[in-house]
Protein backbone atom coordinates (compact mmCIF):
# COMPACT_ATOMS: atom_id res chain seq x y z
CA UNK A 1 0.00 0.00 0.00
CA UNK A 2 1.65 3.47 -0.73
CA UNK A 3 1.69 6.35 1.14
CA UNK A 4 0.35 6.79 4.58
CA UNK A 5 -2.52 4.80 5.82
CA UNK A 6 -5.21 6.49 7.77
CA UNK A 7 -6.28 4.46 10.44
CA UNK A 8 -9.37 6.32 12.88
CA UNK A 9 -11.16 4.75 15.29
CA UNK A 10 -14.45 6.82 16.62
CA UNK A 11 -14.84 5.73 20.19
CA UNK A 12 -15.94 5.96 23.78
CA UNK A 13 -14.22 5.80 26.84
CA UNK A 14 -16.85 3.76 28.35
CA UNK A 15 -18.02 1.36 25.72
CA UNK A 16 -17.10 -2.26 25.76
CA UNK A 17 -17.87 -2.07 22.19
CA UNK A 18 -15.36 0.32 21.26
CA UNK A 19 -12.54 -1.30 23.41
CA UNK A 20 -12.75 -4.08 21.84
CA UNK A 21 -11.46 -2.55 18.27
CA UNK A 22 -8.85 -0.67 20.36
CA UNK A 23 -7.73 -4.19 21.92
CA UNK A 24 -7.52 -5.24 18.19
CA UNK A 25 -5.24 -2.80 17.20
CA UNK A 26 -3.01 -3.19 20.20
CA UNK A 27 -2.82 -7.27 19.99
CA UNK A 28 -1.50 -6.64 16.16
CA UNK A 29 0.42 -3.65 16.83
CA UNK A 30 -1.05 -1.24 14.47
CA UNK A 31 -1.48 2.21 15.37
CA UNK A 32 -4.68 3.91 15.21
CA UNK A 33 -6.02 7.52 15.75
CA UNK A 34 -8.86 7.57 18.48
CA UNK A 35 -11.50 9.89 18.54
CA UNK A 36 -14.03 10.41 21.39
CA UNK A 37 -17.14 10.82 20.83
CA UNK A 38 -19.45 12.35 23.20
CA UNK A 39 -23.29 11.37 22.74
CA UNK A 40 -25.40 14.21 23.15
CA UNK A 41 -22.60 15.96 20.84
CA UNK A 42 -21.83 13.50 17.77
CA UNK A 43 -19.14 14.74 15.56
CA UNK A 44 -20.52 15.26 12.05
CA UNK A 45 -17.95 12.20 10.76
CA UNK A 46 -19.54 9.88 13.07
CA UNK A 47 -22.47 10.80 11.75
CA UNK A 48 -21.87 10.76 8.17
CA UNK A 49 -19.95 7.27 8.42
CA UNK A 50 -22.35 5.64 10.61
CA UNK A 51 -25.63 6.87 9.12
CA UNK A 52 -27.48 3.83 9.86
CA UNK A 53 -26.99 3.78 13.61
CA UNK A 54 -25.24 6.76 14.58
CA UNK A 55 -23.50 4.54 17.11
CA UNK A 56 -20.05 3.64 17.87
CA UNK A 57 -17.32 2.23 16.94
CA UNK A 58 -16.80 3.07 13.55
CA UNK A 59 -13.24 2.14 11.90
CA UNK A 60 -12.93 4.44 9.51
CA UNK A 61 -9.49 3.12 6.88
CA UNK A 62 -8.29 5.43 4.48
CA UNK A 63 -11.62 7.28 4.05
CA UNK A 64 -13.76 4.17 4.40
CA UNK A 65 -16.32 3.47 7.51
CA UNK A 66 -17.10 -0.15 8.68
CA UNK A 67 -19.32 -0.19 11.58
CA UNK A 68 -20.72 -2.84 14.42
CA UNK A 69 -17.92 -4.15 16.46
CA UNK A 70 -17.70 -7.82 15.31
CA UNK A 71 -17.46 -6.81 11.74
CA UNK A 72 -14.45 -4.69 12.44
CA UNK A 73 -12.43 -7.27 13.96
CA UNK A 74 -13.14 -9.18 11.21
CA UNK A 75 -12.44 -6.69 8.80
CA UNK A 76 -8.77 -5.85 10.71
CA UNK A 77 -8.06 -9.42 10.73
CA UNK A 78 -8.54 -9.93 7.01
CA UNK A 79 -6.75 -6.53 6.16
CA UNK A 80 -3.39 -6.26 8.32
CA UNK A 81 -2.08 -10.15 7.80
CA UNK A 82 1.99 -9.76 8.70
CA UNK A 83 1.05 -9.65 12.53
CA UNK A 84 -0.36 -11.74 15.00
CA UNK A 85 -3.74 -13.58 14.41
CA UNK A 86 -7.02 -13.09 15.99
CA UNK A 87 -8.52 -16.15 14.22
CA UNK A 88 -7.03 -20.07 14.21
CA UNK A 89 -6.14 -20.68 9.86
CA UNK A 90 -8.32 -24.36 9.88
CA UNK A 91 -12.25 -22.77 8.99
CA UNK A 92 -13.39 -25.48 11.93
CA UNK A 93 -11.58 -24.15 14.59
CA UNK A 94 -12.64 -20.57 12.82
CA UNK A 95 -16.10 -21.71 13.06
CA UNK A 96 -15.59 -23.12 16.90
CA UNK A 97 -14.04 -19.49 17.92
CA UNK A 98 -16.62 -17.71 15.71
CA UNK A 99 -19.78 -19.85 17.80
CA UNK A 100 -18.75 -18.85 21.08
CA UNK A 101 -17.85 -14.93 20.26
CA UNK A 102 -21.38 -14.99 18.95
CA UNK A 103 -22.78 -16.79 22.09
CA UNK A 104 -20.67 -13.92 24.66
CA UNK A 105 -21.86 -11.38 22.57
CA UNK A 106 -25.81 -12.09 22.60
CA UNK A 107 -26.51 -13.28 25.45
CA UNK A 108 -25.12 -11.40 28.35
CA UNK A 109 -25.68 -8.12 27.59
CA UNK A 110 -28.99 -7.56 28.29
CA UNK A 111 -29.08 -9.74 31.35
CA UNK A 112 -26.66 -8.23 32.82
CA UNK A 113 -28.50 -4.88 32.22
CA UNK A 114 -30.80 -6.67 34.08
CA UNK A 115 -28.89 -7.13 37.37
CA UNK A 116 -27.79 -4.06 37.81
CA UNK A 117 -30.54 -1.89 37.46
CA UNK A 118 -33.27 -4.56 39.29
CA UNK A 119 -33.39 -6.33 42.95
CA UNK A 120 -35.36 -8.37 45.18
CA UNK A 121 -37.65 -11.39 42.90
CA UNK A 122 -36.45 -9.98 39.48
CA UNK A 123 -32.54 -9.38 40.03
CA UNK A 124 -33.21 -13.10 41.10
CA UNK A 125 -34.27 -14.72 38.35
CA UNK A 126 -31.65 -12.96 36.19
CA UNK A 127 -28.49 -13.63 38.23
CA UNK A 128 -29.82 -17.33 38.32
CA UNK A 129 -29.90 -17.22 34.20
CA UNK A 130 -26.70 -15.95 34.21
CA UNK A 131 -25.33 -18.50 36.61
CA UNK A 132 -26.85 -21.15 34.04
CA UNK A 133 -25.18 -19.50 30.61
CA UNK A 134 -21.74 -19.24 32.89
CA UNK A 135 -22.17 -23.12 33.51
CA UNK A 136 -22.53 -23.34 29.93
CA UNK A 137 -19.67 -21.32 28.74
CA UNK A 138 -17.66 -22.73 31.68
CA UNK A 139 -18.02 -26.20 29.54
CA UNK A 140 -17.87 -24.86 26.21
CA UNK A 141 -14.43 -22.91 26.45
CA UNK A 142 -12.82 -26.29 27.52
CA UNK A 143 -12.34 -27.25 23.75
CA UNK A 144 -9.85 -23.88 23.72
CA UNK A 145 -8.07 -25.22 27.09
CA UNK A 146 -7.62 -28.83 26.37
CA UNK A 147 -4.52 -29.33 29.53
CA UNK A 148 -7.56 -27.93 31.70
CA UNK A 149 -4.95 -26.33 33.35
CA UNK A 150 -6.81 -23.59 35.92
CA UNK A 151 -3.15 -22.10 36.19
CA UNK A 152 -2.20 -20.34 32.79
CA UNK A 153 -0.96 -17.68 31.20
CA UNK A 154 -2.75 -15.88 27.94
CA UNK A 155 0.31 -15.03 25.78
CA UNK A 156 -1.21 -13.86 22.41
CA UNK A 157 -4.80 -12.79 22.17
CA UNK A 158 -7.16 -13.97 19.35
CA UNK A 159 -10.62 -12.89 18.83
CA UNK A 160 -12.63 -15.02 21.62
CA UNK A 161 -9.90 -13.56 23.80
CA UNK A 162 -10.74 -9.92 23.09
CA UNK A 163 -14.59 -10.12 23.13
CA UNK A 164 -14.53 -11.77 26.20
CA UNK A 165 -11.97 -9.41 28.09
CA UNK A 166 -14.22 -6.84 26.84
CA UNK A 167 -17.76 -8.49 28.63
CA UNK A 168 -16.55 -10.10 31.45
CA UNK A 169 -13.54 -7.99 33.15
CA UNK A 170 -16.09 -5.63 33.99
CA UNK A 171 -17.97 -8.65 36.32
CA UNK A 172 -15.95 -8.38 39.37
CA UNK A 173 -16.45 -4.59 40.01
CA UNK A 174 -20.38 -5.35 39.23
CA UNK A 175 -20.40 -8.07 41.81
CA UNK A 176 -19.16 -5.92 44.30
CA UNK A 177 -22.04 -3.14 43.33
CA UNK A 178 -24.54 -6.14 43.55
CA UNK A 179 -22.74 -7.83 46.75
CA UNK A 180 -23.44 -10.81 44.74
CA UNK A 181 -21.19 -13.56 42.74
CA UNK A 182 -21.59 -14.18 39.25
CA UNK A 183 -18.43 -16.32 37.97
CA UNK A 184 -17.61 -18.36 41.01
CA UNK A 185 -14.02 -19.81 41.26
CA UNK A 186 -15.34 -23.07 43.19
CA UNK A 187 -18.16 -23.27 40.39
CA UNK A 188 -16.56 -22.49 37.11
CA UNK A 189 -13.00 -22.55 37.61
CA UNK A 190 -11.89 -22.34 34.10
CA UNK A 191 -13.84 -19.77 33.30
CA UNK A 192 -12.73 -17.64 36.27
CA UNK A 193 -9.02 -18.53 36.19
CA UNK A 194 -9.47 -17.32 32.72
CA UNK A 195 -10.89 -14.21 33.02
CA UNK A 196 -8.41 -13.61 35.74
CA UNK A 197 -5.34 -14.07 33.71
CA UNK A 198 -7.25 -11.78 30.61
CA UNK A 199 -7.29 -8.93 33.50
CA UNK A 200 -3.95 -9.00 34.46
CA UNK A 201 -2.83 -9.23 30.71
CA UNK A 202 -0.79 -5.83 30.13
CA UNK A 203 -2.72 -5.31 26.87
CA UNK A 204 -6.36 -5.51 28.62
CA UNK A 205 -5.03 -3.45 31.30
CA UNK A 206 -4.15 -0.80 28.90
CA UNK A 207 -7.42 -0.42 27.26
CA UNK A 208 -10.40 -1.43 30.33
CA UNK A 209 -11.86 0.82 32.94
CA UNK A 210 -9.84 0.00 36.51
CA UNK A 211 -12.10 -2.01 38.68
CA UNK A 212 -12.25 1.09 41.41
CA UNK A 213 -13.45 3.41 39.05
CA UNK A 214 -15.90 0.79 37.28
CA UNK A 215 -17.48 0.26 40.95
CA UNK A 216 -17.33 4.39 41.51
CA UNK A 217 -19.36 4.45 38.64
CA UNK A 218 -21.29 1.69 38.88
CA UNK A 219 -22.39 2.04 42.29
CA UNK A 220 -24.62 5.44 42.01
CA UNK A 221 -25.84 4.47 38.57
CA UNK A 222 -27.61 0.93 39.98
CA UNK A 223 -28.85 3.68 42.69
CA UNK A 224 -30.60 5.46 40.23
CA UNK A 225 -32.60 2.79 38.99
CA UNK A 226 -33.34 1.02 42.37
CA UNK A 227 -34.06 4.08 44.30
CA UNK A 228 -34.27 6.94 41.51
CA UNK A 229 -34.89 10.15 43.28
CA UNK A 230 -38.69 11.61 43.84
CA UNK A 231 -38.43 13.92 41.57
CA UNK A 232 -37.65 11.42 38.48
CA UNK A 233 -40.73 9.10 37.57
CA UNK B 1 -14.51 -35.58 -0.26
CA UNK B 2 -15.50 -35.98 3.45
CA UNK B 3 -19.01 -36.37 4.13
CA UNK B 4 -21.85 -33.68 5.08
CA UNK B 5 -24.94 -33.92 6.96
CA UNK B 6 -27.15 -31.31 7.77
CA UNK B 7 -29.56 -31.53 10.39
CA UNK B 8 -32.68 -29.33 9.78
CA UNK B 9 -36.33 -28.50 9.94
CA UNK B 10 -38.47 -28.18 7.30
CA UNK B 11 -40.38 -25.09 7.70
CA UNK B 12 -36.76 -23.04 9.05
CA UNK B 13 -35.69 -20.29 7.03
CA UNK B 14 -32.17 -20.80 9.25
CA UNK B 15 -32.18 -23.78 8.04
CA UNK B 16 -32.82 -22.99 4.78
CA UNK B 17 -30.04 -20.37 4.42
CA UNK B 18 -27.61 -23.60 4.58
CA UNK B 19 -29.18 -25.47 2.10
CA UNK B 20 -29.02 -22.89 -0.33
CA UNK B 21 -25.57 -22.09 0.36
CA UNK B 22 -24.58 -25.93 -0.35
CA UNK B 23 -26.44 -26.03 -3.35
CA UNK B 24 -25.05 -22.73 -4.49
CA UNK B 25 -22.02 -24.26 -3.91
CA UNK B 26 -22.29 -27.58 -5.64
CA UNK B 27 -21.67 -29.25 -2.72
CA UNK B 28 -23.10 -32.84 -1.60
CA UNK B 29 -24.56 -33.67 1.74
CA UNK B 30 -27.35 -36.04 3.19
CA UNK B 31 -30.41 -34.18 4.68
CA UNK B 32 -31.70 -34.84 8.32
CA UNK B 33 -34.81 -33.54 9.73
CA UNK B 34 -35.29 -33.11 13.01
CA UNK B 35 -38.35 -33.22 15.50
CA UNK B 36 -37.84 -30.70 17.39
CA UNK B 37 -40.37 -31.85 19.75
CA UNK B 38 -38.30 -35.45 20.58
CA UNK B 39 -34.68 -34.09 19.59
CA UNK B 40 -32.46 -37.06 18.47
CA UNK B 41 -29.43 -38.61 19.88
CA UNK B 42 -27.88 -36.87 17.19
CA UNK B 43 -29.26 -33.30 17.56
CA UNK B 44 -28.54 -33.36 21.01
CA UNK B 45 -24.67 -34.87 20.48
CA UNK B 46 -23.96 -32.21 18.06
CA UNK B 47 -25.71 -29.05 19.30
CA UNK B 48 -25.52 -29.77 23.24
CA UNK B 49 -24.97 -26.21 23.70
CA UNK B 50 -27.94 -24.64 22.03
CA UNK B 51 -29.98 -28.08 20.90
CA UNK B 52 -31.36 -26.11 17.75
CA UNK B 53 -31.35 -26.64 14.07
CA UNK B 54 -29.80 -25.97 11.73
CA UNK B 55 -26.16 -28.10 12.46
CA UNK B 56 -24.06 -28.89 9.98
CA UNK B 57 -22.11 -31.97 10.35
CA UNK B 58 -18.40 -31.82 8.04
CA UNK B 59 -16.48 -35.00 8.25
CA UNK B 60 -17.73 -35.75 11.58
CA UNK B 61 -17.08 -32.33 13.47
CA UNK B 62 -20.33 -30.17 14.10
CA UNK B 63 -20.68 -26.57 13.29
CA UNK B 64 -23.98 -24.98 14.36
CA UNK B 65 -25.45 -21.25 14.44
CA UNK B 66 -27.12 -20.80 10.88
CA UNK B 67 -24.46 -17.61 10.34
CA UNK B 68 -21.92 -19.59 12.01
CA UNK B 69 -22.34 -22.25 9.26
CA UNK B 70 -22.51 -20.01 6.36
CA UNK B 71 -18.65 -18.62 6.90
CA UNK B 72 -17.39 -22.28 7.52
CA UNK B 73 -19.12 -23.05 4.11
CA UNK B 74 -18.04 -19.61 2.16
CA UNK B 75 -13.93 -20.94 3.83
CA UNK B 76 -14.50 -24.37 3.19
CA UNK B 77 -15.87 -24.60 -0.42
CA UNK B 78 -14.86 -21.03 -1.99
CA UNK B 79 -16.49 -21.85 -5.94
CA UNK B 80 -19.09 -19.52 -5.92
CA UNK B 81 -18.34 -16.84 -3.79
CA UNK B 82 -21.02 -15.70 -1.41
CA UNK B 83 -18.83 -12.86 0.11
CA UNK B 84 -17.19 -10.18 -2.13
CA UNK B 85 -13.76 -10.35 -2.31
CA UNK B 86 -12.84 -7.05 -1.35
CA UNK B 87 -12.83 -6.59 2.64
CA UNK B 88 -14.81 -3.35 3.04
CA UNK B 89 -17.37 -4.90 0.60
CA UNK B 90 -17.37 -7.46 2.86
CA UNK B 91 -17.32 -5.94 6.04
CA UNK B 92 -20.23 -3.97 4.58
CA UNK B 93 -21.95 -7.21 3.32
CA UNK B 94 -21.85 -8.28 7.08
CA UNK B 95 -22.77 -5.02 8.44
CA UNK B 96 -26.10 -6.03 6.79
CA UNK B 97 -26.30 -9.38 7.90
CA UNK B 98 -25.47 -7.79 11.47
CA UNK B 99 -28.39 -5.33 10.91
CA UNK B 100 -30.77 -8.03 9.98
CA UNK B 101 -30.19 -9.85 13.45
CA UNK B 102 -30.38 -6.94 15.49
CA UNK B 103 -33.09 -4.41 14.41
CA UNK B 104 -35.19 -7.02 12.50
CA UNK B 105 -35.70 -9.41 15.40
CA UNK B 106 -37.31 -7.52 18.10
CA UNK B 107 -38.95 -6.00 15.36
CA UNK B 108 -40.42 -9.23 13.95
CA UNK B 109 -41.18 -10.18 17.73
CA UNK B 110 -43.63 -7.76 18.11
CA UNK B 111 -45.27 -8.18 14.70
CA UNK B 112 -45.65 -11.76 14.21
CA UNK B 113 -48.23 -12.25 17.92
CA UNK B 114 -49.81 -8.79 17.07
CA UNK B 115 -53.10 -8.81 17.58
CA UNK B 116 -55.90 -5.78 16.95
CA UNK B 117 -54.53 -2.48 16.02
CA UNK B 118 -51.08 -3.77 17.48
CA UNK B 119 -50.83 -5.10 14.24
CA UNK B 120 -50.80 -2.07 11.66
CA UNK B 121 -48.53 -0.12 14.37
CA UNK B 122 -45.60 -3.36 13.98
CA UNK B 123 -46.12 -3.42 10.29
CA UNK B 124 -45.58 -0.02 10.15
CA UNK B 125 -42.12 -0.44 12.12
CA UNK B 126 -41.11 -3.15 9.99
CA UNK B 127 -41.58 -0.83 7.37
CA UNK B 128 -39.72 1.86 8.08
CA UNK B 129 -36.47 -0.74 9.12
CA UNK B 130 -37.30 -2.39 5.76
CA UNK B 131 -36.88 0.99 4.47
CA UNK B 132 -33.39 1.76 5.61
CA UNK B 133 -32.45 -1.70 3.91
CA UNK B 134 -33.98 -1.13 0.66
CA UNK B 135 -32.41 2.18 0.64
CA UNK B 136 -29.17 1.98 1.58
CA UNK B 137 -28.08 -1.72 1.09
CA UNK B 138 -30.26 -2.94 -1.77
CA UNK B 139 -30.53 0.54 -3.67
CA UNK B 140 -31.13 -0.45 -7.56
CA UNK B 141 -29.51 -3.50 -7.29
CA UNK B 142 -30.97 -6.32 -8.41
CA UNK B 143 -30.12 -8.62 -5.61
CA UNK B 144 -28.33 -7.43 -1.93
CA UNK B 145 -24.97 -9.16 -4.01
CA UNK B 146 -25.34 -7.20 -7.36
CA UNK B 147 -26.16 -8.69 -10.23
CA UNK B 148 -25.85 -12.36 -8.73
CA UNK B 149 -27.32 -13.64 -5.34
CA UNK B 150 -25.11 -13.56 -2.46
CA UNK B 151 -24.74 -13.91 1.29
CA UNK B 152 -26.79 -11.13 2.32
CA UNK B 153 -29.44 -12.09 -0.12
CA UNK B 154 -29.52 -15.69 1.53
CA UNK B 155 -29.73 -14.25 5.02
CA UNK B 156 -32.88 -12.22 3.84
CA UNK B 157 -34.47 -15.05 2.01
CA UNK B 158 -37.12 -15.36 4.79
CA UNK B 159 -38.41 -12.17 3.62
CA UNK B 160 -39.09 -13.24 0.09
CA UNK B 161 -41.05 -16.38 0.85
CA UNK B 162 -42.07 -17.46 4.55
CA UNK B 163 -42.67 -13.87 5.19
CA UNK B 164 -45.97 -14.10 2.71
CA UNK B 165 -47.06 -16.43 4.80
CA UNK B 166 -46.46 -14.83 8.43
CA UNK B 167 -48.04 -11.70 6.34
CA UNK B 168 -51.33 -13.93 5.70
CA UNK B 169 -51.76 -15.55 9.10
CA UNK B 170 -51.21 -11.72 10.83
CA UNK B 171 -53.73 -10.19 8.14
CA UNK B 172 -51.52 -7.04 7.51
CA UNK B 173 -49.24 -6.62 4.91
CA UNK B 174 -45.45 -5.41 5.22
CA UNK B 175 -43.98 -5.30 2.13
CA UNK B 176 -46.48 -3.78 0.17
CA UNK B 177 -45.38 -2.62 -3.32
CA UNK B 178 -46.40 1.20 -3.10
CA UNK B 179 -44.17 1.60 0.32
CA UNK B 180 -41.06 -0.70 -0.34
CA UNK B 181 -41.10 -1.24 -4.63
CA UNK B 182 -37.78 -2.37 -5.18
CA UNK B 183 -37.53 -4.92 -2.22
CA UNK B 184 -40.80 -6.26 -3.46
CA UNK B 185 -39.56 -6.69 -6.48
CA UNK B 186 -36.35 -8.30 -5.01
CA UNK B 187 -38.65 -10.77 -2.92
CA UNK B 188 -39.84 -11.73 -7.20
CA UNK B 189 -35.90 -11.81 -8.37
CA UNK B 190 -34.80 -14.25 -5.49
CA UNK B 191 -37.75 -16.45 -6.15
CA UNK B 192 -36.94 -17.19 -9.71
CA UNK B 193 -32.99 -18.18 -8.87
CA UNK B 194 -33.44 -21.71 -9.87
CA UNK B 195 -31.24 -22.57 -6.56
CA UNK B 196 -33.92 -20.69 -4.38
CA UNK B 197 -36.81 -21.65 -6.92
CA UNK B 198 -35.89 -25.65 -6.29
CA UNK B 199 -35.40 -25.69 -2.93
CA UNK B 200 -37.98 -24.11 -0.86
CA UNK B 201 -40.83 -26.23 1.21
CA UNK B 202 -43.80 -26.49 0.56
CA UNK B 203 -46.57 -23.48 0.27
CA UNK B 204 -49.59 -24.64 2.07
CA UNK B 205 -47.68 -26.73 4.37
CA UNK B 206 -46.14 -23.27 6.14
CA UNK B 207 -48.84 -21.34 5.68
CA UNK B 208 -50.51 -24.33 7.72
CA UNK B 209 -47.63 -24.45 10.22
CA UNK B 210 -47.22 -20.16 10.83
CA UNK B 211 -50.87 -19.98 11.57
CA UNK B 212 -50.59 -22.49 14.09
CA UNK B 213 -47.63 -21.13 15.39
CA UNK B 214 -49.58 -17.46 15.43
CA UNK B 215 -52.50 -18.66 17.56
CA UNK B 216 -50.23 -20.54 20.28
CA UNK B 217 -48.05 -17.38 20.57
CA UNK B 218 -51.45 -15.29 20.35
CA UNK B 219 -52.56 -17.76 22.97
CA UNK B 220 -49.99 -17.57 25.21
CA UNK B 221 -49.77 -13.83 25.26
CA UNK B 222 -50.01 -13.67 28.59
CA UNK B 223 -46.22 -14.98 29.62
CA UNK B 224 -43.37 -14.81 27.11
CA UNK B 225 -43.76 -16.30 24.21
CA UNK B 226 -42.35 -20.28 23.36
CA UNK B 227 -39.01 -19.79 22.27
CA UNK B 228 -38.39 -20.97 18.73
CA UNK B 229 -36.50 -24.47 18.33
CA UNK B 230 -34.83 -23.60 15.18
CA UNK B 231 -31.84 -20.61 15.29
CA UNK B 232 -32.56 -17.08 15.10
CA UNK B 233 -29.25 -16.10 14.10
Amino acid sequence: MAGKESVIVHGMWASPYSKRVELAFKVKGIPYEYVEEDFKNKTPELLKYNPVHKKIPVLVHNGKPIAESLVILEYIEEVWKDCPQLLPNDPYEKAQVRFWVDFINQKFTDIMMTIIKTKGEVQEKALSQVHELIKVLDEGIKIFFPDGNPTFEVKNLGLLDIIASTVFCSFSATEEVIGAKIIDPEKTPLLYSWVKALGEHPLVMEIIIPHEKLVSILGPWRQSFINPPPSQS
Amino acid sequence: MEEVKLLGFWPSPFVYRVIWALKLKDVQFDYIEEDLSNKSELLLRYNPVLKKVPVLIHGGKAIAESLVILEYIEETWPQNPLLPKDPHEKALARFWIQFGLEKMRPIHQAYFPAIGEEREKAAKQYQEVLKIVEDQCLGDQRFFGGETIGMVDIVYGMLAYWFECMEEAVGVKVIEPSILPRLHAWVNNFKQVSVIKDNLPHHGKLLAYYKTLREKLVSARSTLPTPSNHDAS
